[in-house]
């Protein structure tokens, strides 16, 4: 029978929820990394043994972590045990190293982007948000940062290079941080072009390669923004996260400051989709994992009060890609609960029926195995969610 | 024996429980001591000083024998206690809240 690993970053620590295909009973591992904040963790799909971690802190900086037995042991790469130097007696230790590209022949030195006050302000590195393998290769993974940038490993994690082409592309000094800061925090990899890759910043927007990460452009054409100075502008809209179905990597669905948005041709056009939901305010959104149209978010009242609507924690569920949305509350807390679903908070397995989880500020992490028509919380009292990620295993 | 003694977090990340000790060769400075703190424990790197600065994280404090080593230049030679090992350097997390 199938087994379904859940991965779940907190402010505190990490915790792995594990349980077989039935969904029902769980084991729960953790906190690895206690008291450090775990902004992301995720296996590769090309061995699912293979997990990669984002451990940070205001203190004490950026460690990566890896492990190679499914979350039993972690190690960060690079660094291995009794293996005290490097080359010529200098410290390992390579594997929490990000620092930007700012030479000649690749960085195009970028050096500044637009901060609170409207000034140019340096780019200065402060910790990974998303960690996402590669489709192919376990030793091949990106890192999402911030301040705003594409980094990438291909040697399991041990060092890291930035994609300048990203930050050079010339509307790098428009960006600017969003209430969180300013993150890269989406990366989608299209398993039917390797060389295509879309990621999303806050403030910034989203942003396409098609080839490999080398060369990039801002896709946000039809996002509308009324609270920057010119609404429609190329770059500058507070995305919160997008999604993807594997099969249709034209098709996208964004989660945006407010509105929900859809592209059927791969970004370079947008169009609203929130419909009939109460607020289109929110973080997390993603799609069913064998029905492309599925799609689910959970609504938060609005920019200022970062919870549910009247108390009730709601997900929608359109089944239409956008537009009609049905509240799914069976299990669901519908009186006093004030939590939020942070941006990465969200995921599916590939199970039949297909599951779906979501974390909360409040320590929730809910889990539905029937697509959402009903849920059950896995764990209640954990430290903030920060995110959550899924394995299916054989 | 240089003794240091690490903050709870880095404790664990460089899996130690106690203090650590350290056989500093030469003038002990507080750049000698982290250099063979990074050295015996790799792990550490980048979490006391910026990878690529080599500056003390913001929140981070060096102490020794009551005092604040902290805006010292990390070239001086640390207190005759520590590199006698009679005192430990201290490299304490600032504590934030309310």
């Amino acid at each position: 029978m199938s087994k379904v690993r859940v991965l779940v970053g907190t402010r505190k620590g990490a915790f792995i929820l594990s349980s077989d295909g039935k969904r029902e009973k769980w084991d729960v591992s953790g906190p690895h990394f206690a008291g450090w904040e775990l902004y992301h963790l995720k296996g590769s799909p090309v061995d699912p043994n293979r997990l990669y971690a984002s451990q940070t802190s205001g203190w004490f900086g950026q460690v990566i972590q890896r492990s190679d037995d499914g979350g039993k042991t972690w190690f960060q790469p690079g660094t291995p045990p009794g293996e005290q130097t490097g080359p010529g007696g200098m410290p390992k230790g390579e594997s929490n190293k990000f620092v930007y590209d700012t030479s000649a022949e690749t960085g195009k030195p970028l050096t500044t982007h637009q901060f609170y006050d409207g000034k140019q302000h340096p780019w200065e590195f402060k910790r990974v948000w998303h960690l996402e393998p590669s489709l192919t290769d376990a030793d091949t993974v990106y890192a999402g940062v911030e301040d705003a940038a594409l980094f990438k490993s291909t040697d399991g994690g041990k060092n890291w290079h930035e994609l300048s082409g990203l930050r050079g592309h010339g509307t790098g000094p428009q960006w600017q941080p969003g209430a969180g800061g300013m993150c890269l925090h989406t990366i989608i990899l299209d398993r039917a072009d390797p060389k295509r890759i879309y990621i999303a910043i806050s403030a910034a927007g989203a942003f396409r390669s098609d080839d490999s990460g080398e060369t990039w452009k801002p896709i946000n054409k039809g996002l509308v923004s009324p609270y920057i100075p010119e609404p429609t502008a190329e770059v500058g809209h507070c995305v919160h996260h997008v999604a993807m179905h594997p099969s249709r990597p034209n098709v996208l669905f964004m989660q945006k400051h407010w509105d929900v948005m859809r592209s059927d041709n791969a970004g370079d056009q947008w169009k609203e989709v929130s419909g009939n939901l109460p607020t289109d305010f929110g973080f997390v959104i993603d799609v069913h994992a064998h029905e492309p149209e599925t799609i689910y978010v959970v609504p938060i009242k609005s920019d200022g009060e970062h919870f549910p609507l009247d108390g009730k924690l709601r997900v929608y569920r359109s089944k239409s890609g956008g537009n009609e949305w049905e509240a799914l509350t069976k299990g669901l807390p519908q009186s006093n609960c004030y939590v939020n679903v942070l941006r990465d908070a969200m995921a599916v397995d590939s199970l039949d029926k297909c599951g779906v989880y979501f974390g909360t500020t409040g320590g929730q992490v809910y889990a539905s195995a029937d697509a959402g028509d009903s849920w059950a919380p896995i764990v209640q009292h954990l430290p903030a969610v920060l995110s959550v990620e899924v394995q299916t295993l054989p | 024996m240089i003794r240091v003694v690490l903050p709870g977090h880095l404790r664990t990340l460089a899996r130690v429980r106690e203090e650590v000790q350290l056989d500093i060769k030469g003038t002990v400075t507080l750049r000698a001591v982290l250099d063979g703190l990074e050295a015996q424990y790799p792990m550490l790197c980048g979490t006391i000083r910026d990878h690529v600065t080599q500056e003390r994280r913001p929140f981070l404090r060096f102490f020794a024998c009551a005092e604040d080593l902290s805006h010292d230049s990390p070239d001086a030679a640390l207190p005759e206690a520590v590199v006698s090992g009679k005192e430990p350097l201290l490299i304490i997390g600032a504590i934030a809240g309310g």
